[in-house]
């Protein structure tokens, strides 16, 4: 009983934490409907620039809680200058522009932070005061953290009264309900989403500092707990205060006691949790739906038609070198060309999503993920050989994929993302997790392929045939009646319904389609690589096909097949030239979203129409 | 027997009552006029009727089978085309393929993954916008079109199916005057040559007089009058609410 009451009270710590951190983000959302990645990397700069006051300044009272609110009034200015130099400029960009916009920093941040503060772990002091343990039911209970479990009710109750009580409070809420009509009404809305940027961002920064006397400071931090912030967010209801609330109290318990019943499971309650209240309340807790941005006229995405002559030539002789160079390579080159080819098809099924189905997806990693699981698991536990695993591999995922997007497609936007990331953070879970079947963080290894197919040359032969022929029929489909009606629903819900189509079960196949391919990409991937592990479902790997699908163009066929090719290619070089890929990337990332919004397919379309004189 | 025939419809949002009691018949080939002042609860009705909405209470029959509560997709199946007081149409697609689409899903060929759309019912997708006159179009995306061709390319689609009911919601709004007429006057040739039943609604009184061989008059959820233009016309009631609303008769 009494250690109950314990796990409830440290519940309620972590529910306090993790509410300083969602609160930031969600009212950001709902003022700027951006979707801030880097709200973890303002958690995490706050822990490292409150560890650097903190240990700087004089000891003592003023010393560390001066170091704190120092380090969360810094992190606000830096959210700041974020704000201003870039996303104001895609507030109006897609919300999977803005994401990976966002992401975009949250790379650079890791990048700057590990230069300045090093790899290792770093302990802060103890809060002082608040150094020993207080007596609750006979049992020690740490004193900051009752005094962490008072910080969370106190900033709820001073941003209430911040909302509610003052003119910019007034206008933020308004803000929130109709961001159009408040433009109308004459608010300085650049003035207002800045400073709303500035006290989410402060708030985050507050949220990192916090942690300092409770855990060590690392360069995990961010994504870690932008996580558990998107869930609590999403759960409570995007740009809801009182829902962010709710849902970090509930998550918070969640982990306290989930730990108890089930241990292995923990990760996998949160995210499921999630899932199930996005099923029954599509819009979280106490979320109200978006008003919807667009009118019943079509939209004006672009026509699809044949690829131009060029343009299939140009294919033709990039495939044909593919195939002739390749003998005259070393093993590495053909390594790498093997996993150019599955990134070609893993991006080709996203595009097939994000580009005709008009569906946002975050989570697309899972289904790479599950196809190299399944074919790794009936390897290591039936003994499969290769081609049946390879068979395996894209039911597997296809089946996941009828499953999980049952209940994704029939969200949009922002809902949607955030759904097929949390049912690809449970798969991802499971694999970490599940050690005695998934070999845990540890992977499945020994997932070779069989002899005839063991030498580099032969196995590149076979991804390449088998990733181009998906790639092309995932091409022929978009071409042909169901590609068409994919279309249709996008462009127009209304009259798709209106002819008979049902957009519901259309999505649904779609994505359940892509599913299966990305499946096919992962099973020749795991055993390109011999082997598997978590991190093939991981946020990153989900990013990367983002980027592919962005960085070539969503609104172009041959988009995600050029994205492909220049992401893999630029990640393997920056890779092995420099420790600063990630910074790179970051930068390369953020000028992509804010020069190139198209893609580089895009860009290359619109100046070849614009010299043809195209309609 | 009649197409349509509707019985004791009735909508409420919260406290207000859209539709109250509203019950009439079209017939094979008739043009069927709904009118009413602004917020009368012509397109609530509309809505019950393909099923984007669902009544509280009342019938809709489509040749005597009960079609009350069904999905859009499924009254549109059993021969109900439908065109939006605001356009939809697919914009990523030429107006030929927009009309293959409507082709395509009444034969139920929408699952293929192999053959292109592109020489799919053509030949009849051609045949149909050659006689809206839209056939020098078929190859311009609908994202670029203007309003008044949408118009007729959602005739064009809502055809397809080869409907037993036209349900048309404003289908001249945004319209020159000269083009209105010679829609309406096409509509009700087709109407008549292939026995299809329209009922639409418009505000252009020109429009509804020129062309309706019945009108029925709704105001604030309740049908006010019902007969022959004239006799419309004459009525003291619809006289009251028209004149007594402000609006004015022959205005947009």
């Amino acid at each position: 009983m009494e250690n109950l009451v314990l796990q409830a009270l440290s519940g309620l710590a972590s529910a306090s934490s993790l509410f300083l951190v969602a609160s930031g983000l969600t009212v950001i959302f709902g003022v700027s409907r951006v979707v801030n990645f880097a709200h973890g990397s303002f958690y995490m700069l706050g822990a490292y620039l409150a560890y650097t006051f903190v240990t700087q300044l004089p000891r003592g009272h003023l010393g560390f809680w001066g170091g704190v609110l120092g380090a969360a009034l810094l992190v606000g200015l830096i959210g700041l200058v974020v704000e201003v130099l870039l996303l104001r400029r895609i507030y109006r960009a897609p919300e999977l522009f803005q994401l990976l916009a966002t992401f975009g920093v949250v790379l650079i941040v890791q990048e700057l932070t590990q230069m300045v503060w090093g790899a290792q772990d770093l302990l802060g002091p103890r809060a002082p005061g608040l150094r020993g343990s207080t007596e609750v039911f006979g049992l020690r209970f740490p004193l900051y953290e009752l005094f962490l479990i008072g910080v969370g009710p106190v900033v709820l109750g001073l941003l209430l009264l911040l909302f509610h009580r003052t003119r910019w409070g007034t206008l933020v809420r308004a803000a929130t309900q109709d961001r159009e009509m408040v433009g109308a009404l004459g608010v300085n809305q650049r003035m207002l989403f800045t400073s709303v940027f500035f006290l989410g961002s402060l708030l985050a920064g507050l949220g990192g500092a916090l942690q300092l006397p409770r855990e060590s400071v690392n360069l995990h931090m961010d994504l870690s707990i932008i996580t558990e912030a998107f869930v609590v967010v999403v759960v409570g209801g995007l740009g809801s205060l009182t829902g962010a609330a709710l849902a970090a109290l509930l998550i918070g318990e969640l982990h306290a006691f989930g730990i108890l019943i089930v241990p292995k499971i923990t990760l996998v309650l949160v995210f499921l949790v999630m899932a199930l209240v996005l099923v029954v309340r599509p819009h979280g807790l106490l979320g109200k739906p978006e008003v919807a941005a667009r009118g019943g006229q079509g939209s004006a995405e672009p026509m699809i038609g044949p690829a131009p002559a060029a343009l299939r030539w140009l294919a033709l002789a990039v495939l044909a070198l593919a195939v002739v160079v390749p003998p005259f390579l070393g093993d590495y080159a053909i390594s790498v060309l093997t996993e150019l080819a599955t990134a070609v098809l893993f991006a080709a099924s996203l595009h097939l999503i994000m580009g005709p189905g008009g569906m946002a997806s975050f989570g697309h990693a899972a289904y790479f993920g599950l196809g190299a699981y399944g074919a790794a698991l009936a390897a290591q536990w039936l003994g499969a050989p290769m081609l049946a695993g390879l068979a395996l591999a894209p039911v597997a995922a296809g089946v996941f994929g009828l499953v999980f997007g049952y209940f994704c497609v029939r969200l949009s936007g922002v809902y949607a993302a955030m759904l097929t990331l949390a049912f690809a953070q449970i798969a991802w879970s499971v694999a970490f997790q599940w050690v005695e079947v998934t070999g845990g963080d540890n992977g499945i290894l020994g997932v070779w392929p069989d002899a005839w197919a063991a030498p580099k040359l032969v196995f590149y032969y076979l991804a390449l045939a088998l990733c181009i022929g998906a790639t092309l029929l995932l091409r022929r489909v978009v071409h042909a009646p169901f590609g068409y009606a994919l279309r249709a629903q996008r462009d127009s819900a209304l009259r798709a319904e209106a002819i008979g189509i049902d957009a519901f079960r259309t999505r649904w196949l779609g994505f359940a389609l892509a599913a299966a391919a990305a499946g096919i990409a992962g099973g020749l991937f795991a055993y390109g690589k011999g082997s598997v592990f978590p991190t093939f479902m991981g946020i990153p790997r989900s990013v990367d096909a983002l980027l592919m699908v962005l960085l070539g163009g969503v609104q172009t066929l041959s988009g995600p097949i050029i994205g492909a090719l220049a992401f893999t290619g630029l990640q393997e070089q920056l890779v092995r030239l420099t420790d600063l890929w990630r910074l790179i990337l970051g930068v390369v990332i953020v000028a992509l979203v804010l020069f190139f919004p198209q893609g580089l397919a895009g860009a290359v379309r619109a100046r070849w129409e614009a010299r043809h004189g195209d309609a | 027997m009649a197409t349509l025939e509707v019985q004791g419809l009735e909508k409420n949002f919260g406290g207000v009552r859209a539709v109250q009691d509203v019950s009439f018949a079209v017939g094979p080939g008739e043009m069927l006029a709904l009118i009413g002042p602004n917020g009368a609860g012509k397109s609530t009705c509309f809505n019950m009727l393909n099923g984007q909405l669902k009544p509280d209470a009342g019938s809709v029959r489509l040749l005597g089978q009960d079609i009350t509560g069904l999905a859009p997709r499924q009254v549109w199946r059993l021969g109900v085309g439908r065109t939006f007081q605001i356009t939809a149409t697919f914009g990523s697609m030429t107006v030929l393929e927009n009309v293959q689409m409507a082709l395509l899903s009444h034969h139920r060929r929408l699952g293929g993954l192999w053959r292109p759309v592109a020489g799919m019912e053509a030949a009849p997708a051609r045949a149909l916008l050659e006689r809206l006159g839209m056939a020098d179009q078929a190859g311009r995306p609908c994202g670029i079109l203007a309003y008044g061709d949408l118009k007729r390319v959602e005739l064009a689609i809502a055809l397809a199916n080869e409907p037993k009911l036209l349900l048309m919601d404003e289908p001249t709004a945004g319209m020159a005057p000269q083009e209105r007429v010679s829609l309406m006057a096409l509509t009700a040739q087709i109407a008549r040559e292939s026995g299809i039943a329209v009922l639409f609604t418009e505000h252009d009184m020109d429009v509804v007089f020129g062309h309706a061989n019945r009108i029925l008059v709704l105001d604030r959820g309740r049908l006010i009058a019902e007969g022959a233009p004239a006799a419309v016309r004459a009525d003291p009631r619809v006289r009251e609410v028209y004149l007594g609303s402000g609006a004015v008769t022959g205005a947009h």
